[in-house]
């Protein structure tokens, strides 16, 4: 977060003493596309919130902590593409997946659906791509989340 | 009066409206399951709006100031292994959620990247962001954190090749989602 900040405002002085016209021009375009997907943004915060309510992460570690086998993989996968946790959540809850009995092919395919798939930003991605489009990639990396879970099970 | 509340509805703020009255109902009986999910929102929201304003900024600075022409030299059809590794390095500087990277995806392809590239940006977006790295590492280990990123590079770079051959023949767009987008329908 830091370093975009950062970024940002280093871009924005250069920018600035360039063309002043056109660094109010730049910041004008990237507020209205803020503004004009604010309110689908909002109603996806919206819906993690209350699925997050719903499936607390006590029921995330119950559910795979100690399956093992295809089910606890598939459980991983649909879980981790239905959910929408960040980072900062997400990599200590992984690290407790661990130490509770699940197996690292479980972990990598649960982070790895949550980092490529997401079903509830479906909406929101949809509204860049299309509908079609957008089930497509999620359905490649939801394919391919199993197969670097699968791959990385072997190596450790 | 009417008139205003009719126009709220028209809009994609009625959900979160019905939020807001959700919320207050929970709070004024005391659920417990409302000041979580309060609460659940609150941390959503300060991380969404740390970054994604920031971020819609580069974006709109990238528009101003780099030329389609330079872009798609570089990211564009005939751009190459060079091509995929410049958008992998744009992704892995990037911070936030996969939401995030759309708009971005959007501009590239306003610019003329590839559809290859883009979906390739998408995917180290998703998986190789620096900032996402560190945390990973320092929870899970260098050992897995390396072997997890030497093996998802392939998959992504494979999803972005299989969408552009799906894609090749057909009519493809990002869009941009508009502010007014019932006026100019």
């Amino acid at each position: 977060m830091k370093i975009l900040l950062g970024l940002t405002f280093i871009f924005l002085v250069i920018s600035f003493f360039a063309d002043r016209k056109k660094t109010f021009m730049g910041i004008r375009k990237g507020l209205k596309m803020f503004l004009g997907l604010l309110p689908t943004i909002l109603n996806v915060l919206i819906l993690v919130s209350i699925f997050l309510y719903l499936v607390p992460n006590e029921t995330l570690i119950k559910l795979l902590g100690k399956n093992s086998g295809i089910t606890g993989v598939m459980i991983a996968a649909v879980l981790g593409s239905v959910s929408l946790i960040p980072g900062f959540i997400a990599y200590p809850l992984a690290a407790i997946l661990l130490k509770s009995g699940a197996t690292y092919t479980v972990v990598a395919v649960f982070i790895t659906t949550l980092m490529m798939v997401g079903v509830l930003t479906l909406p929101l991605e949809a509204k860049y791509f299309g509908m079609k489009v957008s089930l497509i990639r999620n359905a490649l990396s939801f394919i391919g989340a199993l197969v670097i879970g699968l791959i990385i099970g072997i190596f450790l | 009066m009417k008139k205003y509340i009719l126009r709220i509805a028209e809009t994609e703020y009625m959900l979160f409206i019905l939020f807001g009255i959700f919320i207050l109902l929970a709070h004024s009986l005391n659920l417990s399951s409302g000041k979580i999910i309060q609460n659940n929102f609150w941390l959503f929201f300060t991380e969404m709006i740390a970054f994604l304003p920031f971020m819609f900024i580069l974006v709109g600075l990238f528009d101003v100031w780099f030329p389609k022409e330079k872009v798609e030299k570089h990211i564009g059809k005939d751009s190459g292994i060079k091509g995929t590794f410049w958008v992998i390095l744009l992704a892995m500087l990037q911070a936030g959620p996969l939401y995030g990277a759309f708009p971005v995806a959007y501009m590239l392809w306003k610019k003329g990247a590839s559809i290859k590239n883009i979906f390739i940006y998408l995917g180290a977006f998703s998986t190789l962001k620096i900032p996402m790295l560190t945390f990973e590492i320092g929870f899970l280990g260098l050992k897995f954190s390396l072997l997890r990123t030497l093996v998802t590079l392939p998959v992504f770079i494979l999803i972005g090749k299989i969408m552009e051959i799906y894609l090749r023949d057909k009519y493809f767009e990002i869009r941009q989602p508009d502010l007014f987008r019932k006026d100019k329908k």
